[in-house]
This record gives structure tokens, C-alpha cells and sequence, in this order.
């Protein structure tokens, strides 16, 4: 590619991957999941509404090992695109932007995400049990 | 002589062809669906049984305040999800033709879904099933 000997402008590959990329990025990937999320919420809403027999149906799926994993995997994008949500909107304010308070957050962030995952969890099993 | 004032002709004419509508509605739809969030999560767990059944379900949709927060979280919902899908088609899909076509379909596909879902809170909140 670089035959001609000249510098090439910096290539996002050289810098060491900062953790405000992977909270950038998880950002809208959790909020495209979301949206899926909101499909199936309608979906599970429509099934109640249609009786008894069909609501069984889609919460049978819900409960299957895939509908269990996709519910942990919306919980923790709820959480985590809340947690960074207000993350943004200290930033919309003009609060945090400096690098070091920017990767605190991103940490902090990412930890309560996982925590409050967890917790919703363990309250689930603890109830259903 | 042309019908339009000529501020209607510069209205919507910088590049974004709009102004911060998009921002605000983002952010004011986050801070509704984080509260109406953390209370559909919360009700929720707090209804857990495995699974859960629909006589419980239908009798919580049912009473008044669950409906009215049911349907203002599924429109906070819809509104956000389908900025935020608008977004991302912006910026990943390509051609004119597709792009548009796909950012009518995601409009349509979030007024159809919150639609059904808001219906199905409404049939279940007035008890068409007794």
C-alpha cells in the first residue's frame, strides 16, 4: 500500500485501544440490541393480549436456554446503556471531559453495568426459587 | 414572485436540514425511559415466577397506573429506538435508494410494533378476556 516511501497519516491500528472506544462502541451495539428488545417486548405484550394459549406459547420461548440467555443479555444492555446514558448526559452538560475523569466514568460504568446484572439475577433466582 | 417567504426557502437548508430536534428528543426520551425503565424492571422482578404466569401478568397490566406508565414507556420507547436505529443507518448504509428505504422501514416497523403493544396493554386493561 505505502510504495511511495511517504508517511502515512496515523492508522487507528497504531494507538493502543483506549477503553472510551469500547464503551463508544458497546454503547450502540447494546442499543441496537435494545431495540431487537423492544420488538420482543411487543411481541410478549401482543401474545398476553391474543389469551392464555398464545402468551404460553411466547413465554415457553422466553424460557427456553436461548430466551433466558437473550433476557440476561437485555438486561445487562439496559443496564449498561442506562449507565452510559448518564454518562452522556453529564458530557451533554460539559461535566467530565477531561481524560482521566473520561476513563473513570468508562470504568465505573462498565462495573455497575455488571453488578446490577448480577443483582437482578440473583433476585430472580432468590424469588423464583 | 414565488408563494414561499423567503425564510421558508433558507428553513432547513444547512446540510443536517434541521436544527437540534433530534439531540433533544434523544436526550428527553432517555431521562422518561430511565425512569419508566427502572419501574417495568422493578415490577417485573418483583412479579418473578417461573414462568410468569398470565393471570398475574394480565391482572398487573390491568390496574390503571401500570397501563398509563405500560403505554408512556412503549412510546418513550418507540420514539427512542427509532432515533437511535435512525442513526445507525445513517451512517452504515449506503446508496440514497437503500438508505432511504430502510430508514422508512425502521419508522414503520417502530409505529407498528408500539402500535400492537400499545393496543395489547389497552385490550388487556379493559378486560376483553372477562
Amino acid at each position: 500500500m505505502n510504495d511511495s516511501g511517504r508517511p502515512l497519516s496515523p492508522h487507528l491500528s497504531v494507538y493502543r485501544w483506549p477503553i472510551t472506544m469500547t464503551l463508544s462502541i458497546l454503547h450502540r451495539v447494546t442499543g441496537a440490541g435494545l431495540s431487537v428488545g423492544f420488538v420482543a417486548l411487543a411481541i410478549w405484550l401482543m401474545s398476553a393480549a391474543g389469551g392464555a394459549e398464545t402468551y404460553a406459547s411466547v413465554n415457553g420461548c422466553l424460557h427456553s436456554t436461548l430466551g433466558r440467555l437473550l433476557l440476561i443479555g437485555w438486561s445487562f444492555a439496559f443496564f449498561f446503556h442506562l449507565s452510559n446514558g448518564v454518562r452522556h448526559l453529564f458530557w451533554d452538560v460539559g461535566m467530565g471531559f477531561e481524560k482521566h475523569q473520561a476513563n473513570a466514568s468508562a470504568w465505573f460504568v462498565i462495573v455497575l453495568a455488571i453488578v446490577l446484572t448480577l443483582a437482578l439475577w440473583a433476585n430472580i433466582m432468590g424469588a423464583v426459587q | 414572485m414565488n408563494l414561499r417567504s423567503p425564510l421558508s426557502h433558507v428553513l432547513g437548508s444547512g446540510s443536517a436540514k434541521e436544527g437540534t430536534d433530534h439531540f433533544w428528543g434523544q436526550r428527553v426520551s432517555a431521562v422518561a425511559l430511565a425512569i419508566l425503565g427502572i419501574w417495568f424492571l422493578f415490577s417485573l422482578v418483583t412479579m418473578a415466577s417461573a414462568p410468569l404466569d398470565y393471570a398475574a401478568l394480565a391482572d398487573w397490566v390491568g390496574r390503571t397506573s401500570n397501563s398509563v406508565l405500560l403505554i408512556l414507556l412503549l412510546l418513550a420507547l418507540a420514539y427512542h429506538s427509532s432515533l437511535g436505529i435512525e442513526v445507525i443507518i445513517e451512517d452504515y448504509v449506503h446508496g440514497p435508494f437503500l438508505k432511504v428505504v430502510s430508514l422508512i422501514f425502521s419508522k414503520f416497523a417502530h409505529i407498528a410494533f408500539a402500535s400492537g403493544a400499545i393496543f395489547a396493554v389497552l385490550k388487556l386493561a379493559f378486560g376483553a378476556n372477562g
